[in-house]
C-alpha cells in the first residue's frame, strides 16, 4: 500500500472539520444500505397520519374507532342522484369547523396520527421516512455515478497519457466535442433521449456526461508518470504496458481519482435533484428529494413547508459534508496545495 | 490588430471545425440514432399504424440514416433547423425570439455578480487565514450545498407571494418594465444562488497573485494594505476573473433555466425544459449545437481577451 494514505490519514485525522464531514457521510451511506436493504423505511407508502399532519414531537393518534354514521347503511333515496347519499354523509362527517370527524380518520391499517415529528405529506406518508428513502436514492446515484465518471474518466485518460499518438488525438477530440456542450445542457439532452425512467438511467445520463473532468487530469498525471524512474524499471524487469498502467503507475495517481470522485459525487447529488424535481429522474412512486421539492412547491402555497425544509435540510446536511470532506482529502492528499 | 494575430484567430477558427463537426455528430447520433423514433409518443396512446407511418414520414424519420444525417449538415450549415415538432413555429426564429428574455436576466446578473464576487472576494482576502476567513468560506461551503430549487422556492414564495415586493412572475414587451419589474427577483435569487461559488472561485484567483513578488514590493515600499489590494492586485486577479467570466457566458444562457420556468420568463432555458418534456427533438438539437457553437467562439474570445490585458501572454494555437 502506497504510504500516501497512511499519512493523509493522520493529516485527516487532526482536523476536526474533516472528521465530523467524514462521520455524517458515513451515516448517510449506512442509512441508504439499510433503507436499500428494507430494513428502514420500507413502509413509506402507508398511510400512517391525517394529509398534511403538522410537524410535532407529541406525536397525537386519532380517537378510537367510532361506530359508522347510520346514513350510510339506507338505501340510496335519490335515484337520479345516487352519490347524493354519499356526499351527504360526507357532511355530516364533517365537523362545524371543517375537520373530518374521528371516523372518517380510520386508515387502512387502523388509527391515523394527527401530528408526526416531521408531519405528513398529502396522502398521509412520513415525511421521515420518505426523507430516508429520498437520502437512498441520493447516495446511490451519487456514488454509482461518480464511480462510473471516474472509473470511464481514468480508463480513457490511462490509455490517452500513456500511449499517445492516435489514441491521445481520438480521445483529445471527444474531449473537446463533450467540453463544447454545457454539462447541464448536455444531461438535460441525453434525458429527452432516453424515455426510460429510473435511477439506473440517471446514473447512465450523469455518468456518461461527466467523465471529462477526470478525463483531463488522469491523462496529465500518467503523462507525467510514464516517463519516470520507477516506470522504466518496471520496463526494464519485463513488465507488460498494461502491468505498468495498472500495477505501478495508478496506486500512485489514486488519489486524484478519489478526489475526483468526491467532487462529482455532489455535482451530482444536485443535479439528480433537479432532474427528479422537473419530472426527468425518478419515476413516479419513488422517493427523490427532487420529488420532495416538487410536491412542497404546491404545498408551501398552502402554508404547509415541513416537505420542503425536511428535504432541504437532508441535502444541506449531506452535501456540505461531502464538500467539506472533499476539500479536507485534496489538502491532505495534496500537501503542496494547501493555501 | 497585427497579422500575427490575424493569423492566429484564423488558426484556431480552423481547429474548430473538426469541434463542431463532432458536435453535430454526436448530437445526430444522440437524436436520430438512439432517440429514434418519437412518433410512437407524439402520435398518442391511440394511434393505428397509418397515423404512425403518416408522421414519420412528416419528421422525416423513415429516411436512411445518411440523408437524414444530409439533411441534419445543411440545416446546421444554412442555420435552419427546420420547425419545431410541437408547435410547427420555425426553430431558429424561435431561438432568436428567446435570446432577448433570457439575456435580460443573465447580463445584468453576470455583472452584478462579477462585481460583487470582486468586492467579497478581496474583503475576505484581507483576512485571509484567519477565523472570519475559514467561518466564511464554511458559510459558502453550506450555501452551496442548497439546491437552487430551494433558493428560488424560498425567495418566491417569501419575497413575492407573502410580501408581495415582486411580481411572482410574468413577462411584459418593454425593456425597462422587464429589466426593473420582472428580472428584479430572478436577478436577486440568481445573486444569491451564484455569490458563494464565486466569491470561492475569486478568492482563491486573488490569493494567487498575493504570494507574488510584486505585492511584496509594493508593501515595502509602505503602501497601505488596501491600496495593495485594491490596485496592484486587483488589476492582476482581474485578468483571469474577466477571461472566467467570458469563457462561461454561453453555459450561463442554459444554466439559468430553472429561473426562467419558475418565474414564467420566455428565454432559451425554459424552451430546452419544454422541448424536453414534449420530445421536441429539432429545438434541443439546434439549441445544442448553436450553444456549443457559441461556447467555442467565446473561449477564443476569452483568449483574445486574456491576451490583450496581460502582454506577457503569447498567443499560441496548439499545433
Amino acid at each position: 500500500m502506497n504510504p500516501i494514505w497512511g499519512l493523509a490519514w493522520r493529516r485527516l485525522r487532526a482536523d476536526f472539520v474533516a472528521m465530523a464531514a467524514l462521520a455524517v457521510v458515513a451515516g448517510f451511506i449506512v442509512l441508504a444500505a439499510l433503507s436499500g436493504l428494507g430494513l428502514v423505511a420500507a413502509d413509506w407508502e402507508q398511510e400512517v397520519a391525517l394529509s398534511h399532519a403538522p410537524p410535532s414531537l407529541l406525536a397525537g393518534t386519532a380517537a378510537a374507532p367510532a361506530p359508522a354514521p347510520a346514513q350510510a347503511a339506507a338505501l340510496p333515496a335519490n335515484e337520479f342522484d345516487p352519490l347524493a347519499d354519499d356526499i351527504a354523509a360526507l357532511r355530516a362527517a364533517l365537523r362545524p369547523g371543517g375537520r373530518l370527524a374521528d371516523a372518517d380518520v380510520q386508515g387502512e391499517g387502523g388509527a391515523r396520527k394527527t401530528s408526526l415529528p416531521f408531519g405528513a405529506d398529502k396522502w398521509g406518508h412520513d415525511i421521515l421516512r420518505k426523507t430516508v428513502k429520498g437520502a437512498q436514492t441520493s447516495v446511490v446515484v451519487g456514488l454509482a455515478a461518480a464511480v462510473l465518471a471516474v472509473a470511464l474518466g481514468t480508463m480513457c485518460g490511462a490509455l490517452s497519457g500513456y500511449y499517445g499518438g492516435w489514441l491521445d488525438d481520438a480521445f483529445n477530440w471527444f474531449y473537446s466535442v463533450f467540453t463544447a456542450i454545457p454539462a447541464i445542457l448536455m444531461i438535460l439532452a441525453v434525458a429527452a433521449v432516453l424515455q426510460q425512467k429510473g435511477v439506473a438511467t440517471i446514473v447512465l445520463i450523469l455518468g456518461l456526461t461527466g467523465w471529462t473532468g477526470p478525463y483531463r487530469l488522469m491523462r496529465a498525471e500518467y503523462l507525467k508518470h510514464k516517463a519516470r524512474d520507477y516506470v522504466l524499471a518496471a520496463q526494464a524487469i519485463g513488465a507488460s504496458d498494461w502491468r505498468r498502467m495498472a500495477h505501478h503507475i495508478f496506486p500512485n495517481v489514486s488519489h486524484v481519482a478519489l478526489v475526483q470522485l468526491a467532487i462529482l459525487a455532489v455535482g451530482f447529488i444536485k443535479a439528480e435533484v433537479i432532474l427528479s424535481f422537473l419530472g426527468f429522474g425518478v419515476p413516479v412512486g419513488d422517493v427523490s428529494w427532487g420529488s420532495m421539492l416538487n410536491e412542497a412547491q404546491q404545498e408551501l402555497l398552502l402554508g404547509k413547508w415541513w416537505q420542503l425544509a425536511a428535504a432541504s435540510g437532508a441535502m444541506l446536511l449531506l452535501v456540505t459534508a461531502l464538500s467539506l470532506l472533499t476539500d479536507a482529502m485534496r489538502d491532505a492528499l495534496d500537501p503542496k496545495a494547501r493555501p | 490588430m497585427n497579422a500575427g494575430m490575424a493569423a492566429y484567430i484564423v488558426r484556431r477558427l480552423w481547429q474548430m471545425a473538426p469541434t463542431m463537426l463532432g458536435v453535430v455528430l454526436l448530437v445526430f447520433v444522440l437524436f436520430n440514432w438512439v432517440g429514434g423514433d418519437p412518433a410512437y409518443i407524439l402520435a398518442g396512446k391511440m394511434a393505428d399504424a397509418d397515423a404512425i407511418a403518416n408522421i414519420r414520414r412528416q419528421l422525416g424519420v423513415d429516411q436512411p440514416y445518411y440523408i437524414q444525417l444530409g439533411i441534419f449538415l445543411r440545416q446546421v450549415a444554412t442555420f435552419d433547423f427546420g420547425n419545431s415538432w410541437a408547435t410547427g413555429e420555425a426553430v431558429s426564429a424561435l431561438i432568436a425570439s428567446r435570446l432577448g428574455p433570457s439575456l435580460t436576466v443573465l447580463l445584468p446578473l453576470t455583472i452584478l455578480e462579477t462585481l460583487l464576487g470582486i468586492a467579497l472576494a478581496l474583503a475576505v482576502a484581507r483576512v485571509r487565514g484567519s477565523l472570519t476567513d475559514r467561518a466564511v468560506m464554511l458559510v459558502c461551503t453550506a450555501a452551496m450545498s442548497v439546491s437552487i430549487l430551494v433558493y428560488i422556492m424560498v425567495f418566491q414564495y417569501g419575497l413575492a407571494y407573502r410580501l408581495g415586493l415582486f411580481p411572482v412572475q410574468g413577462w411584459g414587451d418593454s425593456l425597462a418594465e422587464n429589466v426593473l419589474r420582472y428580472a428584479a427577483l430572478p436577478v436577486l435569487i440568481g445573486l444569491a444562488v451564484s455569490v458563494a461559488p464565486t466569491l470561492r472561485l475569486y478568492r482563491s484567483f486573488i490569493l494567487e497573485e498575493v504570494r507574488q513578488d510584486y505585492v511584496r514590493t509594493a508593501r515595502a515600499k509602505g503602501l497601505p494594505e488596501r491600496r495593495v489590494l485594491w490596485v496592484h492586485v486587483l488589476r492582476n486577479a482581474a485578468i483571469p476573473i474577466l477571461t472566467h467570466v467570458m469563457a462561461g457566458l454561453p453555459a450561463l444562457l442554459i444554466g439559468a433555466f430553472l429561473l426562467e420556468r419558475f418565474f414564467g420568463i420566455p428565454g432559451i432555458g425554459r424552451e430546452v425544459i419544454l422541448a424536453v418534456e414534449r420530445s421536441d427533438f429539432p429545438v434541443i438539437k439546434a439549441v445544442t449545437v448553436c450553444v456549443a457553437a457559441a461556447t467555442m467562439v467565446f473561449n477564443l474570445l476569452a483568449d483574445l481577451l486574456y491576451q490583450a490585458l496581460d502582454p506577457r501572454v503569447r498567443l499560441q494555437a496548439p499545433a
